[in-house]
């Protein structure tokens, strides 16, 4: 176990000596994870409430499938996109694949079924009555869809954070999507797997830990900004 | 209407970010992919920071797993970039998915050392300009105890022991196998033939045959968790000393010499690949005295002998080595 006492000690020391080559993978695992939550969000929130307000045969169906595709490994998602980017693809001719772009690409496809798929729980745990009331109060039908949205957020804001959890920390999809590329598109996940492979366990532990205390930091901004509202 | 508030607060500051990021790397989108290859365009660096797209056409070379775990790539990487004004993206992989990045255009140019695989690539029209620039032994090692009793057997003859012996004990002997496709598991597979084995009925013949799907680093750590044998590249095994327990055991037989090439993706075949200059400047400097030079001496400080071997001065004489012209003539 001296080990895990190490990583954290030169966790500490990447931290605190802002160690240039850390503080730029984990920005760039910042950065990417970001994008793709907040594409994913402006995607999946929209999607999620038309599927919630509206009533249509095989809803039930259509929730499943997206429930289903919450169990996506990652490196399925990668390979899938990768066939699409790679030069040889329908998509080649943009030139994404080994790109920080095609890691958000990645990443915001796998996070988009739990996004959606959890906006859509979020909003069924809204009471029903509030709709009614906020109707009979004099409330247009989007002003009670708004109501109900603002309810759920809590919720909503539960799922982003679970999406971004699980953006941040996959590491198939930007291993095979962005190629570990120094400089480029080398983010946390794909760093620790590079130092596991070349044996430099200390060092791997110590940058899951700087990933861990960066989602720490990203809950509790959150956190403060749901409490203040 | 305090909730209506906030989500039109944050409806704006996502619109803000979203419209901010296409904005951002609109400018520097490639229109098409016909875009004119910028070899050594003088804004490659300007926006190296975090660029969602790349701004400019980056030159991207997919290596052997052996050389980017020795650190060797991180060590040549800048100063290539810095000698021809070029953004330079490494891609490791093992020979087997290095060659197919090559096939479907995703790459510029291969560092590869699987001679048959590659002699392939090149009769299939995809590769070109193959040159040498390195070369070292494959060693097999194992536990200090050695308990199929291979030491300073020839190769053949180490395989066929580990063989026998894991058929009978597999709890005390193993094997552990890359079972990657790359360039050390052609070499393994060769190896068995020589001893007189078809791999198919070796893969599949007991627990002792271990296949680990990994690369060079990764299958030593895990042979030595494990006590078990393995084929190496010595560099490789050099490199990961303090953090393995096996010992060299065979380290001598004609199967073992290992060759690195370099070669450019063929325009004419793949018609993106654009950065054929790029390539050949890459092909031509590896061969050059001043990477020739830097490989003879790169990790004799920490391992007290060079990680690899330059072919610069004829040093490789036996047969397999690559020839004169094939290491010093440059290509155009």
């Amino acid at each position: 176990m001296q080990e895990l006492w190490e990583a954290l000690v030169q966790a500490v020391n990447l931290i605190v000596s802002l160690d240039p080559e850390v503080m730029e993978i984990s920005w760039r695992s910042l950065y990417i994870s970001a994008i793709a939550i907040i594409l994913g969000a402006v995607i999946c929130i929209p999607i999620g409430g038309l599927i919630h307000f509206h009533d249509f045969r095989g809803k039930r169906v259509v929730i499943n499938i997206i429930q289903t595709f919450y169990s996506i490994p990652t490196v399925v998602i990668g390979l899938f996109v990768f066939l699409f980017i790679s030069r040889a693809g329908p998509l080649g001719g943009l030139q994404l694949l080994f790109t920080p772009a095609a890691v958000i690409i990645g990443q915001m496809l796998l996070i988009l079924p739990v996004l959606t798929g959890m906006t859509i729980s979020a909003l069924n745990g809204v009471d029903k009555a509030i709709k009614d009331t906020a109707l009979s109060l004099g409330a247009s039908g989007s002003q009670a869809i708004w109501t109900i949205i603002g309810e759920a957020r809590f919720a909503v804001v539960g799922a982003l954070i679970l999406g971004f959890g699980r953006a941040i920390s996959e590491v198939g999809a930007a291993m095979m999507l962005g190629g570990n590329i120094k400089g480029y598109t080398r983010v946390l996940t794909t760093a620790i797997s590079l130092e596991t492979q070349r044996g430099e366990l200390v060092l791997a532990l110590a940058l899951g830990i700087i990933l861990i205390a960066i989602a720490l930091v990203i809950n509790v901004i959150v956190n403060i900004f749901l409490q203040r509202y | 209407m305090k909730n209506l508030k906030l989500f039109a607060v944050i409806s704006c500051i996502i619109l803000v970010l979203v419209s901010g990021i296409f904005l951002g790397c609109s400018p520097n989108a490639p229109q098409t992919p016909s875009a004119k290859p910028q070899v050594s365009s003088d804004n490659i660096s300007q926006t190296k920071a975090f660029p969602v797209r790349a701004p400019v056409q980056r030159f991207k070379i997919a290596t052997t797993t052996s050389l980017y775990d020795t650190g060797l790539w991180s060590y040549l990487e800048p100063l290539f970039e810095k000698k021809y004004d070029v953004e330079m993206d490494i891609v490791y992989a093992g020979t087997g998915i290095a060659l197919e990045y090559g096939r479907r255009g995703d790459v510029d140019a291969l560092v590869v050392h699987d001679p048959e695989a590659e002699n392939k690539f090149i009769a299939d029209g995809y590769g070109i300009n193959r040159r040498y620039f390195a070369y070292n032994y494959f060693i097999i090692l194992g536990p200090e105890s050695d308990p199929a009793g291979i030491k300073g057997l020839t190769p053949e003859e180490a395989f066929k022991k580990i063989y026998k012996a894991g058929m009978q004990d597999p709890g005390k002997v193993k094997f552990v196998s890359r079972g990657d496709n790359s360039g050390t598991h052609s070499k393994e597979k060769l190896i068995w033939q020589a001893a007189g084995y078809k791999y198919e009925d070796i893969e599949k013949s007991g627990p002792w045959y271990i296949e680990a799907g990994k690369g060079m680093g990764p299958c030593l750590l895990m042979a030595s968790e494990l006590g078990a044998y393995i084929l190496a590249d010595i560099s490789t095994s050099l490199a990961y000393k303090g953090k393995i327990t096996l010992v060299p055991l065979v380290e001598k037989g004609q199967l073992f010499l290992n060759v690195y090439a370099v070669m450019a993706i063929n325009p004419d075949k793949i018609t993106t690949a654009k950065m054929l200059p790029a390539a050949n400047n890459f092909i031509n400097w590896l061969m050059s005295d001043e990477v020739q030079d830097i490989i003879a001496t790169y990790g004799v400080a920490e391992y007290g002998r060079s990680l690899f071997n330059p072919l610069k001065g004829g040093n490789c004489k036996e047969p397999g080595c690559p020839k004169l012209e094939d290491y010093t003539v440059p290509v155009k």
